[in-house]
């Protein structure tokens, strides 16, 4: 069949998008992250759950879909983001390369049960390390500290802090942090949940919501795909300390990641990661990395 | 069709009125969608936007489509377990033996209590709990649509079997067939022909709830839309939903034509498949049509 | 303690949202329903087809895809539901109605076709016939399918929990996460809640089809 469009004004568009898509980092024309390579040479004790992850080869990891910089599956099906590189860090070290990490969607309402019914080995998720968590599941990490903030219209110049929120209609994503946190010391604001982030920049787009709460890395990758339609509030009101999800009580596989997150923090794997996926979004440079918390 | 009856073939001026309804109502229809179309017009959403379905070099339609494989294949895999499933239940409902019917009746009147959604999502998340072992997203998805709709295909090829002219398992039993002789050859093969239209329209419905595959991350079709949407952002939101609901349509409609021509071929082969279709209308006045019609919610 | 002694009125705020989602689309449903049978039985082409085309797409779509076009396509059209249990109402409704319309038009053609001769006979106009004759022995067959329809939508408004509507099922979610442990308790619980409606409502349904069956 012949185009019906155009040629100029399809290449136009093509073009168009491909710059779009470069400048959000999220696009085909992306950055591409850095190669990690497999430790070949890593041995385990046996019985550990390295040693048996080592010798099935591969691993299976749950990660966000939807989130830009951290998580985001591409229409070709490739997950790319922060998270992914550091899941693929810490494959590397089991010997696993990086294309036999198989990648699970976990929404925000089914990490601790995919963790628990070891539906997962390990889940790295924008994951906010908390103590309601560590009752039922193990944190190795943090492997980066983000912090809860707002995202709204960009014309929008009512909404500057959290407590602007009173009376106002925000959005969240169910079973998350942020969404606790407004419901119990933001009584005042209307919260609506959804199950993914992606439906309210949907509903924020048509006004459905005043404004989409989560973390700031997360709302950044939002902002850079809204067109300039959305712009982030910049003040960030809680500290959100990202850690890597795993099965309680399995402390030897909890030390294996954190000496593996420690090694990427020293020997620039950790940036350069980061500099490839949520720094292209965010423009700045890595910052520095988080003190791990070896509990 | 019945309906003719109702009214009178229009002399002139019923004629008159009837086209001058036919233009108000087409000029209504037109209004209303000029005013859509405007009204998108107005919120920018003529633009370039709607070319992404087009555009391979964003892979988005290679995405929807390798998606409609992912959506067909789960109901594939559906019917294809489902439908001996649900003879084997309609069977059993209909025994002669309490212990059998019993626990037959519960398993399907549970599915056909609970919402699927619900199911599929214990399927993933509670099933491992339960068994150990996890199903993974394709089998989570796909054991859900089996057990929903054995139940209610179940129910269907019940209603069917229950339809069929008693002489007609008298005069087997009469020629000495046993019983699982007589529902295997007699009454479930004329059942499942009779209940062909309303097992297609449900057949439909499972193809449909491959959707709910959104809650456990099975990428189907319309997850695959969303997924788009989380790649290029909210302003492609309505394109590529609109999108995924052309292509479900499509390729329902062309499940129930393909149901249609094999409806045709069956009355060509039996010949009096026309006078099966009026005794179903004189056995069970509409009811079961109707009955079995609601079941393809 | 148990996660749903825990979470008791959560839970029952949970399921009245569910029954209201269930009552208000299903009232909206027969109406428009209803409605559009008469349009597909009517003489007047153009409101044939649009309710054959109405019928046809709505019936054809995932009742995941109408939720999707209501709450985030319509807004595009300028008709934006500010709230979202109305949004989910409305996509109920509309997808409900093109069931109800084949229920009730079923039901119009069981009707005899003597009957519909003799209406005519006696001079009665098409809404006459429709409304004195057809439709009241047409409600009597349908009302079986149509409780089927009922309980078809009370589960389908499970279908809202992923459109920021905090029933039954968006509570499995919320309740899953914060109790990981008791997770089959907690779908367990859910699962009967759901049942306190539709289970009563089919056997409400058995008995009308059995009443229904000995009139006949």
């Amino acid at each position: 069949m012949r185009h019906p469009i155009p040629r100029a004004v399809f290449s136009a568009f093509a073009l168009a998008l491909v710059l779009s898509a470069c400048s959000s980092g999220a696009g085909t024309g992306g950055t591409t992250a850095p190669t990690v390579t497999a430790d070949t040479k890593a041995s385990f004790p046996a019985g550990s759950t390295m040693a048996r992850l080592q010798q099935a080869g591969k691993v299976t990891v749950g990660t966000k879909f939807d989130q830009p910089g951290f998580g985001l599956r591409s229409p070709s099906g490739e997950v790319q983001g922060f998270d992914v590189e550091i899941a693929k860090i810490i494959a590397g070290k089991l010997g696993i390369a990086p294309t036999d990490v198989n990648f699970v969607e976990t929404v925000s309402a089914n990490r601790e049960p995919f963790i628990q019914n070891g539906q997962v080995d390990y889940v790295v998720a924008t994951y906010t390390i908390n103590d309601d968590r560590k009752k039922v599941i193990d944190f190795a990490g943090p492997y980066y500290v983000a912090g809860q903030d707002i995202m709204v219209k960009a014309d929008d110049e009512s909404i500057n802090g959290p407590d602007d929120l009173a009376g106002k209609r925000v959005c969240s994503v169910d079973g998350s942090t942020p969404a606790e946190n407004i419901r119990t010391n933001y009584p005042d604001a209307t919260l609506t949940t959804f199950d993914v982030y992606s439906k309210c920049a949907d509903a924020l787009s048509n006004g459905q919501v005043d404004a989409v709460t989560t973390d700031n890395v997360i709302l950044t990758g939002l902002v850079s795909q809204s067109n300039d339609a959305f712009k982030l509030v910049g003040n960030p009101f809680t500290e959100e300390p990202y850690g890597i999800g795993l099965k309680k009580g399995d402390d030897e596989f909890r030390s294996f990641i954190n000496d593996a997150l420690e090694e990427s923090f020293g020997n620039g794997t950790w940036a350069a990661a980061w500099d490839a996926t949520a720094g292209a979004i965010t423009g700045k440079p890595a910052p520095e990395p988080p003190t791990i918390d070896r509990y | 069709m019945t309906t003719t009856v109702l009214f009178d073939a229009a002399g002139p001026r019923g004629r008159r009125n009837v086209r001058i309804a036919t233009i108000v109502g087409a000029l209504v229809v037109a209004g209303l969608l000029a005013l859509a179309l405007v009204r998108l017009g107005a919120n920018g959403q003529l633009g370039n936007e709607w070319l992404i379905l087009l555009d391979p070099s964003t892979d988005v339609p290679q995405s929807l489509l390798r998606a409609l494989g992912s959506t067909v294949k789960a109901a594939a895999l559906g019917i294809l377990f489902a439908v001996p499933l649900a003879a084997l239940l309609a069977i059993g409902r209909l025994s002669d033996h309490r212990w059998v019917r019993l626990p037959v009746s519960l398993l399907v009147e549970f599915f056909r209590a609970v919402p699927l959604l619900l199911v599929i999502f214990f399927l993933f998340l509670g099933f491992p709990i339960l068994f150990g072992f996890s199903l993974g997203t394709l089998w989570a998805l796909v054991l859900g649509l089996i057990l929903y709709n054995m139940a209610v295909i179940g129910e269907i090829f019940r209603a069917g079997i229950l339809s069929i002219d008693r002489g007609q398992s008298e005069a087997a039993y009469a020629l000495g067939l046993r019983k699982w002789q007589v529902m295997t050859f007699i009454l479930v093969p004329q059942a499942v022909t009779r209940m062909l239209p309303v097992l297609v329209s449900q057949l439909v419905v499972l193809l449909k709830d491959t959707s709910l595959g959104f809650i456990i991350g099975y990428v189907e079709l319309l997850r695959q839309a969303r997924g788009n949407v989380e790649f290029f952002g909210s302003r492609y939101s309505l394109q590529l939903y609109v999108a995924a609901t052309v292509v479900y349509i499509a390729i329902n409609l062309l499940l129930s034509w393909l149901a249609r021509r094999l409806e045709r071929r069956r009355r060509t082969r039996t010949g009096g498949a026309a006078k099966i279709q009026d005794d179903l209308a004189v056995v069970d006045p509409g009811q079961m049509a109707a009955g079995a019609d609601a079941h393809r919610v | 303690m148990n996660v749903l002694t825990d979470n008791a009125g959560l839970l029952f705020s949970g399921f009245l949202k569910t029954l209201q989602l269930s009552v208000v689309a299903g009232v909206g449903a027969l109406i428009i329903g209803t409605l559009l049978a008469g349009f597909r039985v009517s003489p007047i082409p153009p409101l044939r087809a649009a309710a054959t085309f109405y019928v046809e797409v709505l019936r054809n779509t995932p009742l995941t895809a109408v939720f999707f076009l209501v709450v985030f396509g319509l807004p595009q059209l300028d008709l934006t539901f500010q709230n979202f249990t109305y949004a989910a109402m409305l996509a109920l409704t509309l997808y409900t109605a093109a069931f109800v319309c084949e229920v009730v038009r079923s039901g119009i053609n069981s009707v005899s076709m003597g009957q519909a001769e003799a209406a005519r006979a006696l001079g009665l106009t098409f809404r006459q016939s429709l409304r004195e004759v057809i439709l009241p022995q047409a409600f009597r067959t349908v009302v079986p399918p149509l409780g089927n329809v009922w309980i078809a939508l009370v589960k389908n408004s499970s279908i809202a929990a992923g459109f920021a509507v905090t029933e039954l099922t968006a509570l499995v979610g919320r309740l899953a996460n914060t109790n990981a442990s008791q997770v089959l308790v907690v779908f367990g619980g859910v699962a009967a809640a759901y049942m306190v409606i539709t289970v009563p409502s089919a056997i409400g349904v058995n008995y009308l089809e059995r009443r229904v069956a000995i009139l006949r």
